[in-house]
């Protein structure tokens, strides 16, 4: 009566009806969902990795050094100077490319240790739900409602601007949120059976979080690492407009806004010199809107929502 | 929308489905779910659909009313409802029909609700929206059919939210909800699977009157045999989404044709022989457990002897699983010890030893949540293989070919993952899983309760076959009374967190019987198509001295 299943008269526990899906390699399916990507994606990842590759080849792409200064400061956009020169008279391309390092590198840094914090806090809590859990949720109640800018500016104002305390605010700051995402998707996965099965057989904490709730919670802590290492880059863009973020001669491009701000007011007399702050603002719209297409996308692949066909 | 002014004879054929193909779109591709399948359902008439999971019965049961979840498609066939065509009507057409000329009862009446509107706003919704009864007449009639239905209170019920009641009698909402408009067809889809089997009786009794009394045809799906010889006149097999026979009830009961029909037949017949065993290998003495204030266990004393079945049976809320949790120690008592092996185990899992974990194991209800779906097969059941015994590599990747041999799959599983398998080979992966450690005693809780009848019996098979083997003690927690005569040696029935008794399983399983257990097991379904209606007189019988 059927050519594709067995002998349909007779029970084999193998041959079960269910379980005829093909199976496919990792590779196979990254090479398809790649695939299936749509253009948004595609525009996200290949600025992301351009951005990237500039962050790291930064030293043979640029011009000239990072901190190198010229004679003539405000020098319009020339041959020699693609971008002019800044108010003491460096290579603004240089430093766009010496940015893209500093800015991107310190913003990747501080979201680890945001995740690290966070995340293992929250996994914690969530498998603790004791006195443990209630405590860590206070206290990132208590620090989630002082805001968070004004917070850092405090702390940066005591502790001093290095990029060390910079990191380290920042990171203790945002890992409030990333706690509380953990927490709340990994009470879900807690109290799934399979971790009581881990629980009975006798595994340790480490064990029961790494092997058995983390793959499980992956796909939001992914998205939200993206959204998050956003965040974190306009905070240190913002604080370094402000004065108190990376500080020179280290460039980066909050400063480096703050910096040529006032050239936007010659825009009338030499447009070229008005786009020039413009640049690093428009570096860092164009990798957060970038990064946030990626995270659009992978959200919708994993969420389980399908198109109708 | 009163198209029958005069009652439609019963007899008239309404729903004709004729070599009806439905795909389903799923890694890439579409694949066939439905072959061509005919059907013919007359006024009135109740047919019963039964198969193993992936048969196809909740499509075509779905298809019935002209609709298809996303991502599935009806590429063939008629599906004529009353004259209409359902396959070319639009969506506006079909809606109409919705909800007013034929309804749909689910499985999970909990999650079919809206949480935030009362009950009775709820079941007269259809009716009202598409004015076949002004409100005030439809609230009245609702009460109605919740008295019908038996549900308590049937004049205020209404005005609760579907959290204030139970599952049983959210069910019997639902019932009414469908039933409201009075619909020429309701589909049933497993609407009593997710209940206990002494609330499931009242609420298939419900079902039997309300749809009879309104010569009302219904399809009702399930995989419960026994359930569907109760409410069925005409029962279809379905197999890999073709149709393997169709014939009247009483018929398909005692002359099934094909072999496969008869198959999911025999699987009720499966007994093992009980023996009494001496040795006590695991003893809960007078323990009391409690979930924070609320006491849950009860002085509960049971001794479950060397190498033998136990079974504990009760409904849910009786402490079957507690007990377990008990013994495991996931939930230390208050009061009371468990001994294994004659030595006390420490109430906190913490506290106990490496082997002492060893050699208790489990298995849960739910194959799906009890394998981490990010796990391989392989790393699923190497891991107490390398936790417990520490092999490695190429030693351990050996003892799980082995084990996966045990429970008669093969090695191409190793690197499966838990969703590219069935329901049923999810389960022998847990089972292969508790055996990887090497225990004496297994807890099996629920283990085939969420499985197909067939599937059913080759677990058990298996089970009855591995304790032959390594001489494993069970306890089996269930409240399928035809489970309980295929594997136990002894039963213990529970009640309300207490030991109504315990004793070998043709004791238990003869008069006399006390008065809860003698409830319980003259509520579990019989094959017998007249079953119902005989429970029924006699429990009418009992009651009207009184």
């Amino acid at each position: 009566m059927t050519d594709t299943q067995d002998n349909p008269e007779t029970y084999s526990a193998a041959a079960e009806v269910g379980a005829v899906r093909k199976r496919r390699t990792r590779w196979e399916r990254i090479r398809l969902a790649l695939k299936k990507a749509p253009p948004t994606a595609w525009f996200g990842m290949i600025v992301v990795a351009l951005y990237c590759f500039t962050a790291i080849f930064a030293p043979w792409l640029a011009p000239y050094g990072e901190a190198e200064i010229f004679l003539e400061p405000y020098a319009p956009w020339s041959a020699e100077h693609v971008f002019g020169t800044d108010q003491i008279g460096r290579d603004i391309l240089s430093r766009m490319i010496y940015g893209a390092r500093n800015t991107m590198g310190i913003a990747l840094v501080t979201t680890f240790l945001a995740f690290l914090i966070g995340g293992g806090l929250g996994l914690i809590a969530a498998i603790n739900r004791s006195w443990l859990d209630q405590f860590l949720s206070r206290a990132v109640d208590v620090l989630m409602a002082i805001p968070s800018l004004i917070f850092a500016l405090m702390l940066l104002s005591i502790f001093g601007s290095t990029v060390m305390s910079l990191i380290l605010i920042i990171a203790v700051l945002d890992s409030t949120r990333v706690f509380r995402l953990t927490r709340s998707v990994a009470v879900n996965v807690v109290v799934m059976d399979y971790v009581e099965a881990a629980r009975l057989r006798g595994e340790g904490l480490v064990w029961i979080m790494r092997r058995e709730i983390l793959p499980n919670i992956m796909p939001p802590l992914v998205a939200e690492f993206g959204l998050r290492f956003c965040f974190v880059f306009l905070t240190i863009a913002a604080l370094s407009f402000l004065g108190v973020g990376i500080q020179p001669p280290t460039a980066d491009w909050g400063s480096m806004v703050r910096d040529n701000a006032s050239l936007i007011q010659f825009a009338k007399y030499d447009l070229k010199a008005g786009l020039t702050p413009l640049l690093p603002a428009a570096a860092i719209a164009l990798l957060t809107v970038a990064v946030n297409f990626i995270v659009d996308w992978f959200l919708h692949k994993t969420s389980g929502l399908r198109d109708d066909h | 929308m009163t198209t029958e002014t005069k009652t439609p004879e019963k007899g008239d054929v309404l729903l004709k489905m004729r070599d009806v193909r439905i795909e389903g779109f799923s890694d890439e591709q579409w694949h066939r779910i439905i072959k061509g399948v005919d059907l013919t359902l007359h006024r009135g008439e109740v047919m019963g659909l039964i198969g193993e999971s992936g048969a196809g019965k909740s499509t075509l049961g779905l298809a019935a009313m002209g609709y298809t979840q996303p991502g599935v498609r009806i590429t063939g066939g008629s599906i004529e409802f009353d004259g209409i065509d359902l396959v070319a009507a639009s969506e506006a057409e079909k809606r109409r029909l919705w909800g007013t000329r034929i309804a749909y009862v689910a499985q999970s009446a909990a999650a079919s609700f809206n949480p935030a509107h009362r009950l009775l706003d709820q079941t007269i919704e259809a009716t009202t929206r598409m004015n076949i009864l002004p409100e005030a007449e439809a609230r009245r009639d609702a009460i109605e059919l919740y008295r019908d239905l038996q549900l308590p209170d049937p004049e205020h019920i209404g005005e609760r939210y579907p959290h204030q009641v139970s599952g049983g009698q959210l069910q019997r909402v639902m019932t009414a909800m469908a039933m409201s408009p009075r619909p020429d067809l309701i589909i049933f889809d497993e609407p009593t699977t997710a209940l206990d089997v002494t609330t499931q009786v009242e609420v298939l009794a419900a079902m039997r009157k309300i749809v009879e009394e309104h010569h009302t045809a219904a399809i009702y799906i399930t995989h419960d045999l026994a359930v569907v010889a109760q409410m069925a006149d005409v029962i279809k097999v379905l197999r890999y989404g073709e149709e393997v026979e169709e014939a009247e009830t009483r018929q398909m009961l005692t002359h099934p044709e094909k072999p496969y029909t008869r198959s999911l037949w025999s699987v009720r017949a499966l007994q093992k022989r009980e023996e009494k065993g001496d040795d006590v290998h695991l003893s809960i003495e007078g323990v009391d457990a409690a979930y924070g204030s609320a006491k849950v266990l009860h002085d509960v004393t049971i001794s479950i002897p060397r190498g033998k079945t136990v079974a504990i049976v009760g409904e849910s809320g009786s402490g079957k699983s507690t007990t377990a949790r008990v013994i495991t120690g996931l939930l230390p008592q208050t009061k009371g010890v468990v001994r294994f092996n004659g030595e006390v185990l420490p109430p906190r899992l913490q506290d106990r030893s490496k082997e002492q974990l060893q050699r208790i194991q489990m298995i849960y209800q739910m194959a799906d949540t009890a394998m981490n779906p990010r796990q391989t097969v392989g790393e699923i059941i190497g891991r107490p293989l390398e936790f417990y015994l520490g092999l490695k590599g190429r030693a351990r990747e050996k003892r799980v070919i082995e084990l996966l041999e045990m429970i008669e799959l093969d090695e191409s599983f190793i690197d499966r993952f838990p969703s590219e398998l069935s329901g049923g080979q999810k389960q022998r992966i847990c089972i292969a899983r508790a055996l990887a450690a090497e225990p004496e005693f297994i807890i099996c809780d629920e283990v085939t309760s969420a499985l197909d009848q067939i599937v059913q019996e080759g677990i058990l098979k298996l089970l009855l076959r591995l304790q032959k083997e390594f001489g494993i003690t069970y306890m089996f927690i269930t409240h399928d009374i035809a489970t309980v005569k295929a594997i136990s040696d002894e039963i213990v029935v529970m009640y309300q967190g207490r030991v109504v008794e315990q004793g070998m399983k043709s004791e238990v399983l003869s008069p006399p019987y006390p008065e809860y257990t003698r409830l319980l097991l003259s509520s579990v379904p019989e094959m017998d198509p007249d079953w119902l209606t005989r429970l029924l007189a006699e429990r009418e019988a009992e009651q009207a001295p009184a």
